[in-house]
C-alpha cells in the first residue's frame, strides 16, 4: 500500500530502495537495533536502518529525525512510529515501537527488580562513565554524517540550534521557536523562487525542476 | 496503589507526554515535582537511581518512565506511567506523519523539511555535547575518550558495540573516569 517502488521514489534513488519484508522482520529489526543501544539508540537506528539495511537514505532518515524532535515524546520512539508508518501503516508503527520497546524494557524492570545499590560501586560508575562518554561519541558521529545531507548554507541553521541549545544551554522550545519558523520561511520563500523561473510557461529546458 | 492513583500517574504522565517537545528526559523536573513532592512516593535517591538505571540498560532513555512507574508503583504503576508517556505523543506524531505523507508533494511539507532537518541535526549535535558535559564533566581522559569514538563512528565502519565495551573497561580499570 505505502512506498512501494511506485513514482513516489525519491528522487536521486533509481533502482528500488530494499524494504522491510513484513511487520515481523521490522519487529526484529528494532529490537536488535534498541537492544545494542546502549546510552542511546539513535546511533544504532541510523547504522541499521541506513547503513545496514539500507531501508531509508541519510535524507529520509534526517527527515524522520526532524519530525520526530520537533514533535512531542520520545525522539525514537516518534522515529520508530513514523518508519514503520511508512512501510506497513499502522501494524508498521505499532510493530517498529513494540520492538523498540519490549527487550529493553524487559531487561530495565530485571534490573530495578535486582536493584540493590549496585549502581553505587564505584567501579561499576567508572565503568558506566566510561561507556558515557562513548555513547557521547557515537551520537556526536551520528550528527556529523546526517550533516553530510544538507546545504552548506542549510548547516548554519543547526550550527546555531547547536550553539544555543548545547552550548547555551537555551531551553529547547525557545530556541526552536526562534529557529523553525524563520528556516522554514525561508525553505518556503527559497522554494518558491526556484519554481517561479524554469516552471514558467514556455520557459522549456525540459521542465528539469518540474515533479 | 489504588486504582484512582493509577489514572491520576497516568493522566499527569499523559499531559506531560504532550508537552515533552526535545525528548522524554526534557520533562524529568516536572515528574519529579510530582512523584517526589506532590505525592511522596519516591525519595530523591530513588528517583535519581531509576534515571540512572534506565541509562545503564539498552534501550530507549524513555525507559526511565518505566522505572519511575514500577518504583511508585510496582507492575502496575509501571504500565500507567509507560503507557501515559507514550500513547498521547506516539498518536499526536501518528496522525502529524499521516498529514505530512498525504501532502507530499506539497510545498509546505517541502519547506518543512528543507528548514527543519538542519534544525535536528543541530539538536542531535547539542545532545551528544549535552551527554559529553553531564558525564565527562572535566576529566581530559573522558572528553578523550569522547572524541576518538567520534572520529572514529564518524571516519570509519567499526563496531560501535565494541567502542562502548572499551569505554566501560577502561572505566571498570580505573584508567578513565
Amino acid at each position: 500500500m505505502t512506498g512501494g517502488p511506485d513514482a513516489k521514489a525519491p528522487d536521486g534513488i533509481d533502482a528500488p530502495a530494499p524494504q522491510p519484508a513484513s511487520p515481523a522482520q521490522l519487529f526484529r529489526v528494532f529490537s536488535g537495533l534498541a537492544l545494542r543501544g546502549f546510552g542511546g539508540v539513535l546511533p544504532w537506528a541510523q547504522r541499521v536502518l541506513v547503513e545496514e539495511r539500507r531501508w531509508l537514505n541519510r535524507d529520509q532518515f534526517v527527515e524522520l529525525l526532524a519530525f520526530g524532535q520537533l514533535l512531542p515524546g520520545p525522539n525514537i520512539c516518534n522515529l520508530a512510529i513514523m518508519a514503520g508508518d511508512r512501510w506497513f501503516g499502522w501494524r508498521g508503527a505499532l510493530a517498529a515501537l513494540g520492538g523498540l520497546l519490549a527487550g529493553p524494557t524487559a531487561i530495565v524492570l530485571a534490573l530495578a527488580a535486582l536493584y540493590a545499590g549496585f549502581a553505587e560501586e564505584p567501579a561499576v560508575r567508572r565503568a558506566l562513565a566510561g561507556m558515557a562518554a562513548v555513547a557521547a561519541g557515537l551520537i556526536a558521529a551520528t550528527a556529523l554524517k546526517l550533516a553530510a545531507t544538507q546545504a552548506p548554507r542549510w548547516l548554519a541553521v543547526g550550527l546555531l540550534a547547536f550553539v544555543g541549545v548545547g552550548l547555551l544551554r537555551w531551553p529547547l522550545a525557545w530556541v526552536v521557536a526562534a529557529l523553525g519558523p524563520p528556516a522554514v520561511a525561508l525553505a518556503w520563500a527559497g522554494a518558491r523562487r526556484a519554481r517561479g523561473r524554469p516552471a514558467a510557461p514556455g520557459t522549456g529546458r525540459g521542465g528539469g525542476a518540474a515533479r | 496503589m489504588s486504582a484512582p492513583d493509577l489514572l491520576d500517574l497516568f493522566a499527569r504522565f499523559a499531559l506531560l507526554s504532550l508537552l515533552a517537545v526535545g525528548g522524554a528526559m526534557a520533562a524529568a523536573p516536572e515528574m519529579h515535582r510530582y512523584l517526589v513532592g506532590e505525592r511522596g512516593w519516591l525519595d530523591d535517591a530513588r528517583f535519581a537511581d531509576s534515571i540512572a538505571l534506565a541509562q545503564v540498560a539498552p534501550g530507549p532513555n524513555v525507559l526511565f518512565v518505566t522505572v519511575l512507574g514500577w518504583q511508585a508503583g510496582g507492575i502496575a504503576g509501571a504500565l500507567a506511567a509507560t503507557l501515559g508517556m507514550m500513547l498521547p505523543s506516539g498518536l499526536a506524531t501518528w496522525m502529524a506523519w499521516r498529514w505530512k505523507r498525504s501532502r507530499e508533494d506539497a510545498p509546505v511539507v517541502a519547506a518543512l523539511r528543507t528548514g527543519l532537518s538542519p534544525l535536528a541535526i543541530g539538536l542531535t549535535g547539542s545532545a551528544a555535547w549535552v551527554v559529553a558535559g553531564g558525564s565527562n564533566r572535566d576529566d581530559p581522559r573522558l572528553w578523550g575518550l569522547t572524541a576518538v569514538a567520534t572520529l572514529l563512528v564518524w571516519r570509519t565502519r567499526i563496531g560501535m558495540l565494541w567502542l562502548l565495551g572499551a569505554g566501560a573497561l577502561l572505566g571498570a580499570l580505573g584508567w578513565v573516569g
